[in-house]
């Protein structure tokens, strides 16, 4: 075909730098009137990543992804899909959305919606894989007004990826499902990242993002108020809860290097620490008797609501 | 990371003129799809200016004449053009409006679908119910009523009554564009009701008060009705010139309100 990388200077620079961004929000301001869905937000999904947007209801997750799908245009600052407008038929053409829908067509079977969308596309996968991916092989017959609710969200899945884009956004995509949809929604997106797909989710499930996400932002009032890998983001609110019963008094525990934070518990002293094996190590060694030791995770869960309370703490309406 | 580098190098972006006319005909096949397959919609914009006709001009007043034309030809134009406007702006208004309030339309806004290949599965699905209504009339007219009708007069009221289809699709989207989700049925109602009693589709254009004759001049349906009439030799012998300037300014005028919609809609925060 004539329109290769001739026609297309950005997935040229692309190419040509690993780790480069497919979708960035810069410094970006967005109000629906008085209220402030977004303030001064920055934000960067990489290449092949899965990026989840975490944050709880009405902090702005949403308004991030309609920016990005062109949807709605920003105040101020930037959005950038593959270093261009997001509305350009070309990035059209590479990306695919799963949105929050109130009513789809009911009238129409499975299938038909997936025909219809995938004319849209210059390359579209087999109607058989896409049935595949999303689970779909048993209901696409039906029209979509008979579906559960887990297939109906399968169905806007399918959807999202049957032109094969090369990004897929994904808008609170397991919101209401039982458990078993949930994880037969979350093997779908993970046979997409396996094909290299960069995906950008948003979930208010910590689970969700913990599950599949490379890299999680956490959202807040509008703003990104921490970003990292999972595990990093754990380990910013302290990544391990230490239990056990010694004779040090706490002045002394909050002086070993890695602690956080240490307080007396009944009998017990509860020590927070960003690594659990140096702090034990250095206990061991200065109190032979020490006793009932028990070592936890501070959970995903824990460092999210840390994190969202203590940004609001900081900014009180 | 060179898997991912691959797949944005070899993005295939451009679209031949043949799979773009292929999308706008699949849209529109699947929008008559869904609509047929909603039997209420099927039956109600039908079904209404049916009943109309044979009550009004079959059982009623089938010997009578209007004008030196019989009543059941007459009342084909006058019905036709109702039939014509109740299937266009439901056609396009009420599913709009809920595509639009629901979500549904940012779901396809944010695929690669050509915008107007929206629009134009609408507009053809107003024109083929249109087509249904009239070809239907003429049925009953032609089989119960004693309506003569020269094949050229036939294909002209068809043809003229298809095309006033597209100024009352216009019609609708400003409306669906406006109106809320759930709204939109009572606010088309709120429009096209008293819009074709003034025009005289109901009730014959002489016979309505004077205030509502001066009314009716202004009024898009009553231009739509004196075409239609025109083609069977009835109405008021008016310039045809200026029918369809008044229909397609009003066409203009329905567009521009449906634009300003339309880039309202992308400043608006949904669920």
């Amino acid at each position: 075909m004539a329109h290769t990388a001739a026609s297309w200077p950005e997935a040229q620079i692309l190419h040509q730098v690993p780790g480069a961004a497919v979708a960035s929000l810069e410094t970006v301001n967005k109000n629906y009137g008085d209220i402030r869905a977004l303030q001064n937000f920055t934000f960067t999904a990489g290449i092949g990543q899965v990026v989840a947007l975490l944050g709880p209801n009405g902090a702005g997750k949403t308004t991030a992804v309609k920016l990005l799908l062109g949807l709605i245009q920003p105040d101020s600052g930037k959005a950038r899909v593959f270093g261009a407008d997001p509305t350009s038929p070309q990035n059209r053409m590479r990306v695919g959305a799963m949105l929050q829908v109130g009513r789809v067509p009911e009238t129409l079977r499975v299938r038909e919606h997936i025909e219809l969308f995938s004319s849209y596309y210059s390359k579209p996968l087999p109607m058989s894989e896409i049935l595949a991916v999303a689970g779909l092989e048993k209901v696409a017959s039906r029209k979509f007004g008979d579906l559960s609710g887990g297939q109906r969200q399968r169905t806007l899945f399918a959807l999202a990826i049957c032109g094969n884009p090369d990004l897929l956004f994904l808008d609170e995509p397991t919101v209401g499902l039982d458990v078993e949809a949930r994880r037969a929604l979350w093997d779908g997106i993970r046979q997409l990242v396996d094909r290299g797909k960069s995906v950008l989710l948003t979930t208010h499930y910590l689970q969700e993002a913990d599950a599949l996400a490379d890299r999680i932002a956490v959202i807040n009032r509008g703003s990104v108020i921490a970003e990292g890998t999972p595990a990093e983001i754990k380990s910013q609110t302290g990544g391990k809860r230490i239990r056990c019963e010694t004779r040090i008094d706490l002045n002394t525990l909050l002086e070993i290097p890695g602690v956080i934070d240490a307080k007396r518990d009944r009998e017990a002293v509860e020590i927070q620490a960003r690594e659990a094996e140096p702090v034990v190590r250095t206990l061991l060694a200065r109190d032979p008797s020490l006793s009932g030791l028990e070592i936890t995770n501070a959970g995903l869960e824990e460092a999210f609501l840390t994190l969202v309370q203590e940004n609001n703490e900081d900014q009180p309406e | 990371m060179s898997t991912a580098a691959a797949i944005l190098s070899n993005a295939q972006i451009e679209r031949s003129a043949s799979h773009t006319v292929a999308i706008y005909l699949k849209e529109a096949k699947y929008e008559l799809l869904k609509s047929l397959r909603l039997r209420v919609y099927t039956l109600s914009v039908i079904s209404f200016p049916l009943m109309f006709y044979v009550l009004f001009g079959l059982v009623l007043n089938s010997n009578g004449s209007i004008g030196g034309t019989s009543v059941p030809t007459y009342l084909i134009a006058t019905y036709g053009t109702f039939g014509v406007m109740g299937a266009s702006l439901f056609g396009t208004a009420s599913g709009l409006a809920a595509d639009r309030g629901l979500g549904w339309l940012q779901v396809k806004r944010a695929s690669p679908m050509p915008p107007f290949a929206y629009f134009f599965a609408k507009a053809i699905l107003s024109m083929i119910f249109s087509a249904a209504v009239v070809v239907l009339l003429l049925v009953l007219g032609i089989s119960f009523g004693g309506v003569r009708l020269s094949i050229p007069e036939t294909a002209k009221l068809i043809g003229a009554l298809l095309a006033g289809s597209l100024p009352f699709s216009a019609m609708g989207l400003a409306i669906g564009y406006f109106a809320g989700p759930n709204s939109a049925p009572a606010v088309i109602n709120l429009f096209y009701l008293p819009l074709s009693f003034c025009s005289g589709l109901w009730v014959p254009y002489m016979f309505l008060p004077k205030l509502v004759r001066q009314i009716a001049l202004g009024l898009p349906p009553y231009h739509l009705a004196q075409l239609a009439l025109g083609t069977v030799g009835a109405g008021r012998h008016e310039s045809l010139l200026t029918h369809w300037e008044v229909l397609f300014a009003f066409t203009l005028i329905c567009l521009g309100i449906a634009r300003m919609g339309f880039q309202r809609d992308q400043g608006k925060l949904y669920g």
